[in-house]
């Protein structure tokens, strides 16, 4: 496989992955814009592991994971109090804070990026994607996933019938929160160099529109919005300067015959 | 429920209100609209917390206990206005609510999602079935039509196995063989010992099916008793027809 190959397909990987952390709380009905703050925390976190501390580099992952879903977890309840677009502006704010923050931390280089010096290859991306995607699917056929579609539909009735709506609330944000962490910490360990300024907010309507593309109804509309994000502008590079406009237009296009998403629900 | 009030505002909606039910019994709340029926209902299943006065459930005060709880706790409810979710299919509806007697975190990861096999959807589509919905199982509950809707709800209510069962005027909206249909429905599950507590406008259901009736006005219960004797109170007349003064 050539380099250039496999780049694009281990930025594939990683993006579905992302694309997980978006859906998860999306298909609980709120909309997270600061999926990127969660990337930024997965990718130093588990930078700062597998560098200061020399943490082997598939656990530091798998530490990125616990650490954004812990931050996850402990802003879920006062940021689950909001509503609609109060929720998008709240998570936005979680995003700029986040940045900041990390900006302003010279133990992981501040403005100047962070060099992360321990690599993962990328069948070890591939097999993360693979156990995410396989996961989030199983978790998608117990009751969990109907119920979280209650609770989207209707948060009134699905507590009568005896839903948490809290709960599933939540649980979808920081299990959310965990995989784009995880996707962060992936790209640091692939990539081996993060830079801090790339996760605002325009970073996070991106994986946004990924979910939103493929579809939030069915647990392979995330998939399906990764693959065409990440392969299209490949495959548009023989033109080269207009290909982003080209794929501007296919977006447009595609949501405007397929509003819910290319993946709909029978 | 014992001396429950509840305002909105400066609005009164129910004035030390107090009634009981007894287990097995099949109880019809009337009054005319506005009268606070549904808020008694909103109230029965935490929807809204009453400003004085208690809910008892089995002589235990359900009166500050979370709705969720109180349907693990045996007291399901349909809709008025039907809140079926729109983005599930019909059998995904009916096992939303077996979460009520599974519930937890073993519960909710369950798997539901393979196959006929699977115990949840099995249990789900034979419930439908009986129900005579077994052909709409598949599709998605927010475009089927309303008669259709509102059997789906009570399947998917008494999917959670209540002990109580409340109706928020079920009859309403259907046409006398779906009515009929219905009646037939509520008479056996009644029947399995389930308690009925329905809210109704027609009297000719409310007459076939319950042995009681509690009528309301403006949030105060002005009559209580058997179907015929309530019928001939004047009070009653006076709330639904306005008195004879007014009528002069």
């Amino acid at each position: 496989m050539s380099g250039y190959l496999e780049g694009v397909l281990a930025l594939l990987c990683i993006n579905t992955v992302l694309a997980y952390g978006a859906f998860l709380p999306m298909s609980a009905g709120q909309l997270n814009l600061g999926i990127a703050a969660f990337v930024a925390i997965g990718a130093y976190s588990s930078g700062y592991a597998s560098n200061a501390l020399g943490l082997n580099p598939i656990l530091a992952a798998l530490g990125g994971f616990a650490v954004a879903a812990s931050v996850g977890w402990l802003v879920a309840f006062p940021i689950l109090r909001t509503r609609g677009i109060y929720l998008a502006l709240a998570t936005f704010a979680l995003n700029q804070v986040v940045q900041g923050t990390i900006l302003n931390v010279d133990a992981v280089g501040g403005a100047a990026g962070y060099p992360v010096s321990a690599h993962v290859g990328f069948p070890v991306v591939a097999a993360f994607a693979i156990a995410v995607f396989a996961l989030v699917a199983a978790l998608f056929h117990t009751r969990f996933g109907i119920s979280v579609t209650a609770v989207k539909d209707d948060e009134r009735a699905a507590d009568v019938m005896g839903l948490s709506v809290r709960g599933m609330q939540s649980a979808a944000f920081t299990v959310g929160a965990g995989l784009a962490g995880l996707a962060g910490a992936l790209y640091a360990h692939y990539f081996n160099y993060i830079e801090v300024q790339n996760y605002g907010v325009l970073f996070s309507i991106y994986v946004m529109l990924y979910v939103l593309l493929g579809g939030t109804q069915t647990v392979y509309g995330p998939l399906l919005g990764a693959a065409l994000f990440n392969l299209l502008p490949e495959l548009l590079r023989g033109s080269a300067a207009w290909r982003y406009v080209i794929f501007a237009c296919l977006i447009i296009a595609i949501m405007s015959l397929r509003p819910q998403g290319v993946l709909v629900k029978r | 429920m014992r001396s429950v009030s509840l305002g909105f505002g400066g609005l009164k909606v129910l004035d030390a209100l107090s009634f009981a039910v007894g287990s097995g019994e099949r109880l019809a709340l009337i009054g005319p609209n506005g009268a606070g029926k549904t808020t008694v209902f909103n109230i029965l299943t935490g929807v809204y917390a009453p400003d004085a006065g208690q809910v008892l459930l089995d002589g235990a005060d359900i009166t500050r206990l979370a709705s969720r709880f109180r349907i693990r706790r045996g007291l399901a409810r349909t809709f008025q206005n039907i809140r079926l979710m729109p983005h599930l299919s019909v059998l995904e509806n009916v096992m939303v609510a077996q979460y009520a007697h599974t519930p937890g975190w073993l519960g909710m990861l369950q798997p539901v999602g393979f196959g006929r096999a699977n115990r949840w959807r099995a249990e789900a589509r034979a419930a439908l079935e009986a129900a005579g919905l077994g052909k709409y199982a598949a599709q998605l509950a927010g475009g089927l039509p309303y008669g259709v809707q509102k059997r789906i709800e009570l399947v998917r209510a008494l999917a959670a196995r209540p002990r109580v069962l409340l109706l928020d005027e079920p009859a309403a909206g259907l046409n006398p063989a779906e009515s009929e249909a219905l009646h037939e429905a509520l008479e056996a599950v009644a029947r399995s010992g389930v308690t009925l507590v329905v809210v109704e406008h027609d009297m000719h259901f409310v007459e076939r099916l319950c042995t009681r009736v509690v009528v309301l006005n403006f949030g105060c219960k002005i009559a209580e008793g058997a179907v015929a004797a309530v019928r001939g109170n004047p009070l009653v007349r006076e709330a639904y027809l306005g008195s004879e003064r007014d009528a002069a």
